[in-house]
Parts: structure tokens; sequence; C-alpha cells
């Protein structure tokens, strides 16, 4: 496990794979953490291979934008999100 | 009075058809994961669950209205119990399916997230029954049904939502297909 | 296949038959566990052993049975449960009672399924010291006071096995579930996947398996070897697992040899043991291989004029590989490294289970780019976009598969560098121009 340097991310965005389809809407509504890979699949912009793998399917959310990340969870068309905390 | 009625009636019953196919559009639309210019995806998403809420919303009126008609003379048991109508009891009994698929429809996209993908996706399916249920009955029931600028707006309807729904079952219907090499389940 | 030994290390094979009667003789009988304080007993022996995981992931075996313990809502009545007829009436009371505490029933699952094509260790051992690995699979049950235990098993030990388990009473609840040789099927989630659906792929887990495995219930699924190990730690204890081995690779393990070597096989080897010894106890083909790919598929490449490096965590790190689940393929001078590895990928990317897009996606990329290099095309951007394909999958799966898969192009990349350059410019060591 790797820890962030940050004092305790409050939430963690959980991607499940075998749901997500690569549809896009979480990367539009958090443009800030996630890209699209060349296949359309979100892509975390924190976090890499050689660091912290671990960090490309649950992605910390800033309190920030907690709200925006809730809404992607909403969204999702694929119910593949999900907030856990840890 | 009965004659603003059934004017009323009527036009809603229009304006819920064309709300309902332009939800279909926008389904489609979401379903290709393709934003349009200016309009993300998620609002896409959003207007498509907003219209569809529109068109339900005057579907209520329009059986509503008529409840209180007394040419239509409906009974409470006809908004859920197809083909036992007293008027057209074919079409109306069209009007009636489409209400019930239409609850339905709504219900498990309202409850999306709590009733998990399959149970939503399968009854979702069924608005590619709902529509051109609805559409025979705008037809076949209503007093406009056959007048030509109503036949107009339903084969411009038509077109559209076929051409959609080509489009839907075409190879590069989804936004990356041609790059992905795989497809999910 | 058949079993040596490296000097002095023969453990888990000394019974030289698979019936219980020969085990008895050389092992004698299973500890017992029923005392109210010998589960933690156990668990802190297990410690004081650094026994791992021998599956792949080699995670420290006391802490998934501490978790499991922990996680299971202790039940009043977990006397006798080593003995059989008590542990079937428990467990149909289980499945019949009311939900609130048999849902949280921990499950104890021996994964045999050897995923890895190259590895045969765990079909070995299922076949030739089965009731080593019932020992442990019953220690581990009586440990967590588990109502459901099973063996995840390759078509080919399945007979071995259940010939075993009908030979003694205290074995019979044990169930034995057939894995299909695909390579995911052995992952932890695949496993608990195949218990609960029928189906053997990965799924998606935000908590650990002991929290929440199979139908939500504590699962502990533990490789059949660490199993083997585990019953001999807790007959023996743990200062005479450490009495072989180093003080980070402790005890023995189990490794198949194959590739171009005159004895493909399996061996039971001290933890940390050369690289070149075990090579040499299979007659290599050439004095120095190209390369010996270690730790399987997911595993790396370690040049030949390395192999001195010890069968350690340690030692191999630099190479990208571990011990893992024990595979060791030795690859002659007489083959280019390149082709090799551009076969392996080609295998990886088939065995995606196909669920998560960057690996259906990604693997593909990553082979047919490695093959590209293989088939010595002239483009000098073919080893930065591996490289950058590598890093796009990894952590982006369910499964460790898409990461495993990276660390094994990448680390072809290193092993066979100068291949690569010759590759480049249209040349070959092996093939020539
Ligand atoms: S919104 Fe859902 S399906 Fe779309 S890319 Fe994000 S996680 Fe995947
Ligand atoms: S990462 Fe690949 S192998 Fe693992 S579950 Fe996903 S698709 Fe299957």
């Amino acid at each position: 496990m790797t820890n962030s340097p940050q004092p305790e991310p409050a939430a963690l965005l959980h991607i499940d794979w075998t749901r997500c389809d690569g549809r896009g809407l979480c990367t539009e509504l958090l443009p800030e953490l996630l890209a699209r890979d060349e296949w359309g699949y979100p892509l975390a912009r924190t976090g890499s291979a050689a660091g912290s793998a671990a960090e490309r399917s649950d992605i910390a959310i800033p309190p920030a934008l907690r709200g925006a990340a809730a809404d992607a969870v909403a969204l999702c068309p694929r119910q593949a999100l999900k907030l856990t905390s840890r | 009075m009965d004659a603003a009625l059934w004017a009323f009636g009527r036009g809603t019953g229009v304006v819920s058809l064309v709300a309902l196919t332009v939800t279909v559009l926008l389904g489609i639309l979401t379903r290709s994961g393709r934003p349009l210019p200016g309009l993300p995806r998620f609002s896409i998403t959003l207007v498509h669950r907003n219209v569809a809420l529109v068109a339900c919303a005057f579907v209520v009126l329009h059986v509503v209205l008529l409840f209180f008609d007394s040419f239509a003379q409906l009974t409470v048991l006809d908004f859920v119990v197809p083909f036992f109508g007293s008027f057209l009891p074919f079409w109306q009994g069209l009007g009636t399916v489409a209400v019930d698929l239409l609850i339905a429809i709504i219900v498990t996209a309202l409850l999306r997230n709590r009733l998990g993908l399959r149970t939503f996706r399968v009854v979702h399916w069924l608005t590619y029954a709902l529509w051109p249920i609805a559409l025979a009955h705008a037809i076949g029931n209503g007093t406009d049904g056959t007048s030509v600028w109503f036949l107009w707006l339903a084969g411009l309807s038509t077109l559209a939502v076929l051409a959609a729904v080509a489009w839907r079952v075409s190879a590069r219907f989804v936004e990356f297909r041609s790059v992905r090499t795989g497809q999910l389940s | 296949m058949t079993v040596a030994e490296l000097t002095g290390t023969a453990r888990l094979f000394r019974a030289g038959s698979p019936t219980f009667a020969a085990h008895h003789a050389v092992y004698g009988s299973l500890p017992s566990v029923t005392a109210p304080d010998a589960p933690d007993a156990l668990i802190d022996e297990l410690r004081r052993s650094g026994l791992e995981g021998r599956g792949g992931a080699g995670f420290p075996v006391w802490r998934k049975l501490a978790s499991v313990l922990a996680n299971s809502s202790v039940l009043a009545d977990s006397s006798g449960l080593a003995n059989s007829s008590v542990l079937a009436n428990s467990s149909a009371l289980a499945n019949s009672a009311g939900r609130g505490s048999s849902q949280r029933q921990p499950v104890v699952i021996g994964n045999g399924a050897d995923g890895e094509p190259l590895s045969h260790k765990d079909e070995t051992l299922l076949r030739q010291a089965p009731h080593l690995v019932l020992d442990g699979l019953l220690l581990c049950q009586a440990v967590v006071r588990a109502s459901d235990v099973s063996l995840y098993v390759g078509a080919a030990s399945a007979a071995a096995v259940r010939l075993a388990i009908a030979e003694r009473p205290d074995a019979l609840h044990v169930r034995v579930l057939i894995a299909p040789e695909d390579f995911v099927s052995g992952e932890a989630t695949a496993v608990a996947n195949a218990f609960e659906h029928g189906v053997s792929v990965p799924r998606d887990h935000i908590v650990h398996l002991s929290q929440s495995g199979v139908k939500k219930r504590p699962t502990l699924v533990q490789n059949v070897e660490t199993l083997a190990q585990l019953a001999l730690i807790a007959r023996f204890g743990a200062e005479w697992f450490r009495s072989v081995g180093t003080a980070s690779e402790p005890g023995t393990r189990l490794v198949t040899v194959s590739g171009d070597v005159g004895t493909p096989q399996l061996l039971e080897v001290a933890g940390g043991t050369s690289l070149r010894r075990i090579v040499d106890a299979c007659a290599p083909l050439d004095e120095m291989p190209r390369a010996v790919l270690v730790g399987g598929y997911h595993g790396g490449w370690v040049p030949g004029d390395r192999l001195d490096s010890a069968l350690s965590r340690e030692a191999l790190a630099p190479f990208g590989a571990a011990p893992g689940a024990g595979v060791i393929f030795v690859l002659g001078s007489g083959r280019c490294g390149l082709e090799s590895a551009g076969a392996i990928a080609d295998y990886l990317a088939s065995q995606s289970a196909r669920q998560c897009g960057p690996c259906i996606n990604g693997l593909p990329a990553m082979a047919s780019v490695l093959g590209s290099l293989a088939a010595r095309s002239r483009d000098p951007r073919l080893p930065g976009e591996l490289a950058r394909l590598a890093d796009l999958v990894t952590g982006r799966g369910s499964c460790s598969h898409p990461d495993g898969t990276a660390r094994f192009v990448l680390s072809s990349l290193r092993a066979f560098e100068t291949d690569v350059r010759a590759h480049l410019t249209g040349r070959c060591e092996v093939h020539g121009a």
C-alpha cells in the first residue's frame, strides 16, 4: 500500500474495470483527475505505473471535487464507479 | 368545457409523442458515448433524463384529462388493463400498453443505481417497443391521427428514429470502436 | 513429472507414496488445534517461521489467517472442529440456519490451479503428497473455524485428490472443484468467483477476500504448496522450518524447471539457492543460456551471465522478477530472446479474461509491438512505444494480469537490450542478417 503524502485523502473513487465501458462521463465531470486513454477509458492523472499502480483504480478525491465525484458515480452509465474511503 | 378538455387531451398527447421521440434519440446518443457540439456527455445523459420526465408529465396530463372527458368514457381500469375500452378499444388499448411500459421503464430508470445494471438494461430495452406502440396509438386513436400535419410529424419522427436505430446497430456506433480490439459483454 | 531434491532439502515428498499410510508413517498424526489457545499459537508459529504464500504473490501466511479470523464473528460453538462428524453437522447448520451468523462463517479454499502453463508443482504435489495438503487445509479450517472447505484443482490432479479424501474420515467434507486451464483462473478473486458463480474469471474487489469473499464471507485462499508447508510447520515448528534456506527466504520451495534443459523437472530447493545450481541440476543444454525466465510469465528474465543470482526477492528485484510460483524457464543460447518473449506476450494477451478495457486493448497492443520488434521492423520508436503501453495498462485492471504482462514485457526489453538494438538495424544475433 502506498501512502500519499497529503494528510489522508478524504475519499477514493474506485473504478470497476469489469464494468467500465469507457463512455467518458466521469472524465468530463472530473477533468482535473481523469484523462482518457487512447481507447476512451478513464486514466488517472496522478499515480503512474512506476509509483503507485493502485492509485489508478482508486483515485484520491480532494474535498473540493467530492460533489463532482458523487455526480460521476450517479451518472456513470455502467455503474462502474464507487466512492470509498480508506 | 368538454371541447376545451378534448383539445387539451389531444394536445398533450401530441406533445408526449414528440417528447418521447426526442428522448429516444437522446438515449441512443447517450449509448454511443459521443458528445454534441457544446453539449458534453453528462449533459446529454441529463437532458435525456429530463426530456423523458417531461414526456411522462405530459402523458399523465393526457391520461388524466381524458379521464374527465365524457366522450372517451374511460374507466380507471382502462389506464392499466388494455383493450377493454368502449371507444376504439384496440387503438386505445395500445395507449394503455404504452403507459404500462412507460411506468416500468421510468421506475427502473429512476432506481437504476439500486436495481443493478442488468434489470435496468433489460427493462430499458422495452423502449424500442414503447415508441412504435405509442405512435400507432396516436395515429389510430387520435382525432388528428390521420390529418396531414400529424402524418407529416409522425413520418418525420419515424424517419429520425429509424435513422438513429440504424446508426445504433452499425459497426462504428460506439465512440472508440474503431480503435478498440475487444468488446465488453 | 519427475521430482528431485537438491541435497538435504527433501521435505514435501518424503512419504514417497500418495497413500495415507505412507504419509502417516513419515509425518505422524495431524497435530490437534482444538485447545482454545491453539489457533493463536499456530498463527504465531507461522509468523515466526516467515512462511509466505507460494502461489505467486508471496503474502505472509500468518497475516492472511489472522485477518480471516478477525473478520469472522466468533461463533459460540467451535469445539471439536477437527472432528469430521461435528464438521458435517456444523456446515449443514450453517447452510440452513439464519443469515446473521452463517454469513460470517469463513470459507477456506486450497488453490491448486497452477494457472501458469509452465508450472506443474501444484499438480505434482496433489498427486504425490495430497495428504500433506489436506493436513494444511484442515489446520486452516480449524484455526479460522470455517464450515466450508474446498480444494480447487486442475483436472489432472482431481482423481488423486478424491482418492486421498476418501482415505481419511477427517477430510470427507472437503469439496473438490475443477479449475479450467486458463492463465487467470487461479487468481484469488477468480477462485472465489468460481465457487460463488461457477465462472473462473477475476472480479472487482474493493476489500480483500479475507474480509469479503465467497458470498461475502471471509475467505481464505491458500496455495496448496503453502498448505503443505504449513502442515509441516504445525508439526515441527518454526525453528525447524527456518533451518533450511536463508533468513529472508526460509524453508524450501518447489520450482518447476523447463525449457532448454536435458531434464525438465520439479525440484524442491532451499530458499535463496542460486539460479546456477538449480539450472545445473537439470542438465542445461548449453554452458551459458541466453537468459532464464524466473517467476513465470508474469516474472522477469535474468540474463545468462547473471545466474549467480539467488532465488530470492531481493536478488531478483533488479530484474523485475520474484520467486513467485517457482517457475524457471531456461532459454538456450541458440534462441532469439525477442521471438520467445513475443510468443509469450501473444499468449498473455490471449489469456485476458476480456473484462477490462485497458487489458483487452492494451495487451494485444503490447504483443503486437513486441512482435514487430521480434520481426526486425526498423522503427526506432518501437521500444519507447512498448514502454509507454506497459505503463498505460499497469494498475488498470481488476486483477494483476495487465501489471504482470507489463512487467514481463519491460523485463524483456531490458534483458534483451542488445538484441533490441540489433533487431532495429535489421540484424539478429541468432538468425543473422
Ligand atoms: S463514466 Fe463509467 S463507464 Fe464511463 S468511463 Fe467513467 S467509469 Fe467508465
Ligand atoms: S485485468 Fe484482464 S485478465 Fe484481469 S480481470 Fe480484467 S480483463 Fe480479466
